[in-house]
């Protein structure tokens, strides 16, 4: 019964939606990354997640405009971003508890404005696949990476630029610097507060993104609460990839693979009842925090506020 | 010093610069006021003064870490404005600060890269930077590895790594916030010649120091602060050492004090072979015996890290022993709870008084019966009984002098000096048979320094036995009849109070076995 599920067409429809699947973990976890490696623990990823979506999908449903829909969700990331900031750096918050307002915040302001702007089900314009000429005729493998929407080939493209920018930049070295030791940066003259603000609105900017990409590219509606705990499970990811890009992408094709897995075994039914498929992906989680605890050492500095001393 | 105005470094040279009449509030506490503070190209001025006589304050405002309230900072006779660490470097200064401000997951050549524009635009140039590193190690005698990563580097090494990090941004003054703090007796050697030689070359350097040993060996001139106030600015040949402490402290100091004459007992303390591991999981203690008779002071010495902590921490339980044993009175006491060991009247001083040594926002009193505070008198069925624990406190506070408002002040509200009496009284009132005293001077100013060191004396002579763990190599050779050397969790060596100097205790605590030493030099 197994041997029937796993034909060469059914793996090669799982992995094309893994990949599809990666890429909310993709963009919100690399921006969660760039966060924490200069120190800061943004836990509202969620909510910015499901702002940027609503946001992204509103403009497609109104203008139609895909691309304005997608400036607008980075506009909206933006200002969470600023926000969170100010709350983190400014205020000097609690990061974990601040992180959880902002979940809430986003939950509540999106279904809110959802149910005041739209109100039932409607169907917006969104990303369709484009096929990359040459690549995408080689058999299965052109299926499974060179058929996807654009903002699979950003996501996965975000990648070696973060790593490139974390490890060969002198904005890299600040960013790290100001994780693993602020006070020493601060004596060179490098701003905390600046590289701060830079990596928490980028975050949240990428967490708009993520959203985005669930309302207008791998669906064509907005629900409430739609993103089902990407924004949390990629907090976990970046823990899992060790703070590196590299090792997010790992993380993040590992969950998306095992969510691509549990549909086929829902739309399949393979005798596995469905609540115990759409679970996997949350027990992995659990398992997969468990395995890395301590494997590495996050930046010293992380969810600590700075603040010259006397 | 009229030949050249250009540095080695290719920096152009600070001839003087002056800070005027400088004053500094923060909430409470007046900590500078009305400062002058002068310092010329070629020579070292020492700025001596107690902790919190605002020494520190004074070179972070000429740094640009603090704003003054009021006065100016002149460079070559003109006027300057120094608002950030930016400012200040631009202008040719540099800080090495006491706690390293270097960043251990980065390599030396990123550390010094750090928030310095890139020849590269946004992309870092680090093979130029090594190039320029290895020109500047050369030229001062700095032996360095640009692509070495910090964690990797000795602490001696870490700190030619900042005075390097300072000469990259073109520093032609040098603030050296208590550099010898960290450092072996020998490390201080180098270091003082590398200073001497940056004097030479022209630089100017400020040193901030308690150690008046070292102030008066390396300086040309030293300033002496008090309360924030100036007490004076002299040549160091005029001055003797006497005359600084009672500058400093504004009374007469004694330095050493008197041990008196007191018989060994019995053994008290007994370690064999006790292995454990650090908080990261690496080995913290390889073996370690030894042990401390009644009326007896075992000094232990060492470089920070290289085991104090943990062997503080075994013995008082709250680490866990993964070898070897741990024997209190002849029993077997290996891994046993705090609670049970108080019981055996052992008692702690712990390194960091603030966060192991007492609650911070707890009063007073309630500090004091931290330890005992289940027991009768000061609960009774569960509850505690305020009034025998009011009583208990004052008698404390008057006995072991705390300076506080009253019993009922939170204990972070108090100086240092006056935390560690709380300590002290703690641990002492109940006539312990061991003692485990780690660090218990450090930060203290010399008065409640002189204060801590006479009470472990009276231990000494009230039969208890004391270990006393520092990295002050003066206080353990002062106070201790043995002095046990930790090198990478092991015991060097223990040497006998009078075949003990600094130079001896200096090579063990750097790793170079005693019969080394002994052989005739090649």
């Amino acid at each position: 019964m197994i041997a029937d599920f796993f034909t060469i067409t059914v793996l090669v429809g799982i992995l094309t939606s893994g990949i599809r699947l990666a890429t909310p973990y993709l963009f919100a976890a690399i921006g969660e990354t760039f966060s924490q490696r200069s120190g800061v623990l943004n836990l509202g990823v969620e909510g910015q997640m499901l702002l940027g979506a609503f946001a992204a999908f509103y403009v497609s449903y109104i203008t139609g405009n895909l691309w304005l829909a997608v400036l607008v969700a980075i506009v909206v990331g933006a200002l969470m971003g600023l926000i969170m900031a100010f709350v983190s750096v400014n205020l000097q918050a609690q990061q974990g508890i601040s992180g959880i307002g902002f979940y809430l915040f986003g939950l509540g302001a999106s279904d809110l404005l959802f149910q005041k702007l739209v109100g039932t089900v409607k169907i917006a314009n969104s990303f369709s696949p484009v096929y990359i000429p040459v690549l995408s005729e080689i058999p299965g493998l052109g299926e499974i990476i060179f058929q996807q929407n654009v903002l699979v080939y950003v996501a996965f493209a975000l990648v070696p630029v973060a790593w490139f920018v974390l490890n060969r930049t002198t904005l890299g070295l600040k960013i790290h610097a100001a994780g693993e030791n602020p006070a020493a940066a601060d004596s060179l003259g490098v701003s905390i507060a600046g590289v701060r603000y830079f990596t928490i609105i980028l975050g949240g900017i990428l967490s708009a993104l993520a959203g985005a990409s669930l309302s207008i590219a791998q669906s064509n509606v907005f629900q409430q609460g739609m993103t089902s705990g990407i924004g949390f499970i990629a907090v976990a990811l970046v823990y899992f990839g060790g703070w590196r890009p590299w090792g997010v992408l790992g993380g993040a094709l590992l969950f998306s693979m095992v969510n691509a897995l549990q549909l086929w075994i829902q739309v399949k039914g393979v005798g596995i009842p469905s609540d115990i498929a759409v679970m996997m992906p949350y027990v992995l989680t659990i398992l997969v925090l468990v395995a890395s605890v301590s494997r590495v050492r996050g930046p010293s500095a992380l969810t600590k506020p700075f603040e010259r001393e006397n | 010093m009229t030949e050249s105005r250009i540095l080695p470094s290719g920096q152009t040279r600070i001839d003087s610069l002056e800070m005027r009449g400088i004053t500094k509030r923060f909430p409470g506490v007046l900590a500078n006021s009305k400062v002058d503070f002068d310092v010329k190209a070629g020579e070292v001025h020492a700025l001596l003064g107690e902790n919190g006589a605002g020494k520190s304050t004074l070179m972070k405002i000429l740094y640009g870490l603090y704003h003054p309230d009021e006065g100016e900072v002149l460079i070559d006779g003109k006027p300057v404005s120094i608002d950030s660490p930016n400012d200040s470097i631009k202008l040719g200064i540099g800080m090495i600060h006491q706690h390293f401000m270097l960043v251990q997951t980065l390599t030396v050549a990123e550390n010094v890269a750090l928030g310095l524009p890139s020849s590269r635009g946004p992309l870092t140039d680090l093979d130029r930077v090594s190039k320029r590193i290895l020109e500047l190690a050369d030229i001062y005698g700095l032996k360095i590895d640009p692509s070495a990563y910090i964690w990797q580097l000795s602490v001696g090494q870490q700190q030619r790594v900042e005075i390097i990090k300072a000469l990259y941004r073109g520093a032609a003054l040098l603030i050296l916030d208590e550099p010898t703090a960290v450092l072996t007796p020998q490390e201080v050697k180098e270091f003082f010649i590398i200073m001497n030689q940056m004097v030479r070359d022209g630089h100017a350097i400020i040193f901030i120091s308690h150690k008046l040993h070292e102030v008066v060996e390396i300086s040309h001139r030293v300033s002496v602060l008090r309360d924030g106030h100036l007490m004076g600015t002299r040549p160091t040949s005029e001055i003797t050492k006497q005359d600084l402490a009672n500058w400093m402290v504004g009374r007469e100091v004694g330095f050493a004090p008197d041990r008196g004459v007191v018989e060994r007992g019995e053994v008290r303390l007994e370690l064999e072979n006790v292995t454990c591991g650090t908080d990261r999981g690496t080995p913290g203690l390889r073996g370690v015996s030894l042990e401390i008779a009644g009326g007896e002071i075992l000094g232990v010495a060492g470089v920070s890290g290289n085991g104090q902590r943990e062997l503080a921490e075994t013995i008082t339980g709250l680490r866990k022993v993964t070898g070897g044993k741990v024997l209190l009175e002849g029993q077997d006491v290996t891994n046993l709870p705090p609670a049970e060991l108080t019981e055996r009247n052992l008692s702690y001083i712990p390194e960091e008084r603030m966060k192991d040594g007492m609650i911070k926002d707890f009063s007073v009193a309630e500090n004091m019966v931290l330890r005992e505070h289940q027991k009768t008198p000061y609960s009774r069925y569960g509850f505690l009984d305020l009034g025998a624990i009011a009583r208990h406190s004052d008698a404390l506070i008057a006995k072991f002098h705390v300076k506080t408002p009253s019993r009922e002040t939170h204990a972070k509200n108090l100086s240092g000096g006056n935390i560690q009496k709380i300590v002290i009284a703690r641990e002492l009132f109940r006539n312990p048979r061991v003692l485990i005293a780690a660090q218990p001077t450090r930060g203290l100013d010399i008065g409640a320094t002189e204060y801590v060191r006479q009470q472990i004396i009276e231990q000494r002579k009230a039969g208890v036995a004391v270990m006393l763990i520092s990295e002050d190599l003066d206080e353990i050779l002062a106070l201790s009849d043995r002095i046990a050397v930790l090198y990478e969790g092991r015991v060097m060596d223990i040497v006998p109070r009078d075949q003990a100097t600094p130079e001896k205790l200096g090579l063990l605590m750097a790793g170079v076995a005693q019969d080394l030493s002994c052989e005739p030099a090649k």
